[in-house]
């Protein structure tokens, strides 16, 4: 079989590697900077798995459940199903490599995470990206000693290699050197979300730029979903960036509050006392919006982690209690926490059916740059085990496909205009625009305004081109949503409407358009695959 | 506040290093990484080269932007330009044992070259438990910066001694491995870190992850040099 060319080295992309690896195919593995340097090691409070392990009856079939409405029912059913179904056994995975996850007496501990209500985040303390990270990051390299995983550190992706509608390859370029190569075969996309859009609101790395999504939807390739924009509840302002505070503070029996006429106002579990404060995350941002704005509150929303016990703090968020002391000087195990909503994770992105596929024949994607298994609202936990059992059910597409593209590589010499990035002050100007349509509350008033505001902005490159069609998609697919759903909250159409249980469908053939596509039914054997085509 | 910023820049790896001084008005916020940013918009709109440098998750968690700073390796997303700063003045230079590509960006593949020379990985599986999974734990949190590289008397790229950086993803599988895999690990052990490391333990007080790197040397010294378990 030919060679597979993975662009993004974070988990969805070593998973992918490894399980090409394993079956004996081998990958480039392209990433702008090393793997320890990707966004998952960011990723803190834990990962979902109905393993099932507290005595609580857990079951994938209530993970399946939780998922879907914590989505607000905008997922595909049989692509969450296989989710679901394979969380237990993509942890016990983890587990053989050596994950050092906090565990009870006899096996994997799990703790309470958002939207959920047993317990079903398997852990190690609040770092749990880096710690997975570190394991696969070393299983690559088995491979890599073999040949079967070709690591190309420090390239960029500039394009894709396409002829009509089907992908031939892509073009990189050595970021070091300044060569370009064209590497042929097929091309799976782990790149990640689109913080760079938003630089400095979101809080994910300067290095997911959005522009491989910027430049594939210009080639052709669908995007999902572009205006669900997960705001976390939890976040804090430090030097560039908002800086998480895991939702493991809450799951570990952190409360949120508000002042109030003097006193101190729980809101969460006054207002929603089935989940209180591990409510979905769509909700608990909108409420903290919402209770600012009222009248005798005060304008700041804290979250009080006074009560957890010390062997929570040394056993369970050591790392967390380090970090709000160092960046704000406040011991949380004295003082509550000052928090704001902040942007988290990007549900939309690149269009895949349940084995990963886009519209593009031998291109696939997975992980956050994927409009896949989260629908309107992702739930904690969820997004390490989609980048994880996505990269891997990507590679399993690639495996059974019975012909893929041809894998040279040749050097390019031309000139390539993508090379040249957007402008620092021009992104800083696009993204003021999206964020005055795109904030926790929208109405088509502001969308608009912000519309005509984008097409009055002037791009000097391809990369600025790219970038303004892909944030025009972004505020039109919010626009055409005329209802209220998960991350996505229409003051004028604050009601869900059941006729848009359905995916905004982005597509740019010389203009952008935004039509609404039907989500699949669930089948009865969710596990099937489909058909062997890549 | 108004700090001048003293950046060591090289357009190319080939090109004569140059100081370049750039005012930075900064409310005290502000980082050495977003300072660079800053900049880098400045230059932009004047027309002018940027500065190259790595960066990514601004939150000492990633370790792409280690440099020397005042002389000193550090993360330039921890070092506050309040704090870093003397007489107003801070100097940032490219690390110094890892070839330039060019400005503030150097080549550190040798990090992972390393790893390799060591087999840092599992060949079976294997789960930690108990005292293992709190080395693990720590050994993961390793950021590959090579801070430690940078002020290491006995590491010196290419040559028999890996240094910390290698060491300490390979502390993770210490306890872990079995039979002819834990032989193997134990005497790359010997003959890249053990033999070579002069215990001085600068990387140490340099980690900006603060790695309990002492704790990990003593435990695998004590089960691979000693064979006390």
């Amino acid at each position: 079989m030919q060679t597979v060319n993975i662009i993004g080295a974070g988990l969805a992309g070593l998973s992918a590697a490894i399980t090409l690896a394993e079956s004996g195919v081998s990958s480039r593995l392209i990433s702008l900077q090393p793997s320890e340097r990707a966004q998952s090691v960011l990723a803190e409070g834990g990962i979902n798995g109905a393993l099932n392990t507290m005595g609580e009856d857990d079951s994938p079939e209530q993970h399946y459940a939780d998922t879907m409405r914590g989505g607000v029912w905008l997922a595909d059913p049989n692509a969450v199903a296989n989710l679901t179904a394979h969380a237990p056994e993509i942890l016990r995975w983890l587990e053989g490599l050596g994950v050092p996850f906090n565990r009870t007496e006899t096996d994997i501990s799990l703790r309470n995470f958002g939207g959920q209500k047993l317990k079903r985040t398997a852990y190690a303390q609040s770092s749990t990206g880096k710690i997975i990270m570190h394991a696969l990051i070393d299983e690559a390299r088995k491979y890599e000693q073999t040949g079967l995983i070709h690591r190309f550190p420090h390239h960029e992706f500039l394009c894709l290699l396409t002829d009509q509608d089907v992908c031939e390859g892509v073009r990189v370029q050595d970021v070091y050197s300044g060569r370009m190569y064209d590497l042929h075969g097929a091309v799976l996309l782990c790149t990640g979300g689109m913080n760079g859009i938003l630089p400095g609101r979101t809080t994910g790395t300067t290095q997911n730029t959005g522009d491989v999504t910027a430049t594939i939807f210009l080639q052709g390739v669908s995007l999902g979903n572009l205006e669900m924009l997960q705001y976390h509840p939890t976040t804090v302002g430090i030097a560039g960036k908002r800086c998480l505070v895991t939702e493991a503070a809450r799951g570990e029996g952190g409360r949120l509050f508000i002042e109030r006429g003097g006193k101190r106002w729980y809101f969460m579990e006054e207002l929603y006392p089935e989940l209180g404060n591990l409510s979905p995350r769509d909700v608990v941002a909108r409420t903290m919006y919402f209770v600012r704005r009222q009248a005798e509150t005060g304008n700041q929303v804290y979250l009080d982690l006074t009560v957890l016990s010390d062997s929570v703090w040394k056993k369970k968020l050591s790392d967390l209690r380090q970090e709000l002391m160092h960046y704000l000087s406040i011991d949380p195990k004295k003082e509550p926490v000052p928090v704001q909503e902040g942007i988290h994770y990007f549900m939309g992105g690149i269009l895949t059916d349940e084995n990963h596929r886009t519209n593009l024949r031998h291109l696939l994607a997975a992980g956050e740059c994927t409009c896949q298994y989260h629908g309107a609202n992702r739930l904690g936990g969820n997004s390490m085990l989609g980048a994880l059992y996505g990269g891997r059910r990507a590679a399993e597409t690639l495996l059974q496909a019975r012909e893929l593209p041809g894998s040279d590589l040749i050097p390019f010499t031309g000139t390539e205009s993508l090379a040249k990035p957007a402008s620092p002050e021009w992104i800083r100007e696009v993204s003021e625009i999206l964020l005055s349509g795109l904030g926790i509350v929208r109405n088509a008033e502001q969308l608009v305004d912000a519309i005509e505001r984008l097409a009055a902005v002037p791009a000097s490159n391809l990369r600025e081109e790219n970038r303004l069609h892909l944030a025009e998609a972004m505020l039109r697919s919010a626009l055409e949503r005329r209802e209220s759903r998960g991350a996505h909250y229409r003051e004028d159409f604050p009601e869900l409407r059941e006729d848009l249980q359905k995916i905004t469908v982005a597509q740019y053939d010389g203009a952008i358009s935004v039509k609404f596509c039907e989500l699949p039914e669930r089948r009865n054997h969710a596990n099937t695959t489909g058909n062997s085509q890549t | 506040m108004q700090i001048q910023l003293e950046i060591l820049r090289r357009e190319r790896a080939d090109s004569a290093p140059v100081w370049e001084q750039f005012l930075f008005e900064t409310d005290g916020s502000d980082t050495v990484m977003t300072a660079l940013i800053a900049l880098n918009q400045s230059l932009a709109a004047a027309g002018k080269r940027c500065i190259r440098y790595e960066c990514s998750c601004l939150q000492k968690k990633c370790g792409a932007c280690a440099m020397v700073i005042q002389g000193k390796p550090c993360l330039a997303c921890d070092a506050k330009l309040t704090e870093v700063q003397k007489k107003g003045v801070i100097r940032v230079e490219p690390l110094r044992k890892f070839p330039v590509i060019s400005d503030l960006i150097v080549d550190r593949s040798i990090l992972f070259e390393n790893l390799k020379t060591l087999q840092v990985w599992l060949v079976s599986e294997c789960i930690a438990k108990g005292k293992g999974a709190e080395l693990a734990y720590e050994a993961s949190r390793c950021l590959q910066c090579g801070c430690c590289l940078e002020v290491c008397p006995n590491f010196c790229p290419g040559e028999r001694f890996c240094g910390m950086a290698a060491f300490v993803p390979t502390a993770r599988l210490m306890s872990e491995l079995s039979g002819a895999e834990r032989k193997r690990l134990y005497q790359a052990y010997r003959e890249h870190i053990y033999e070579g490391c002069g215990k001085s333990l600068a990387c140490r007080n340099i980690c900006p992850a603060g790695l309990q790197i002492d704790k990990l040397l003593v435990h695998s010294n004590a089960v691979s040099i000693w064979k006390r378990t």
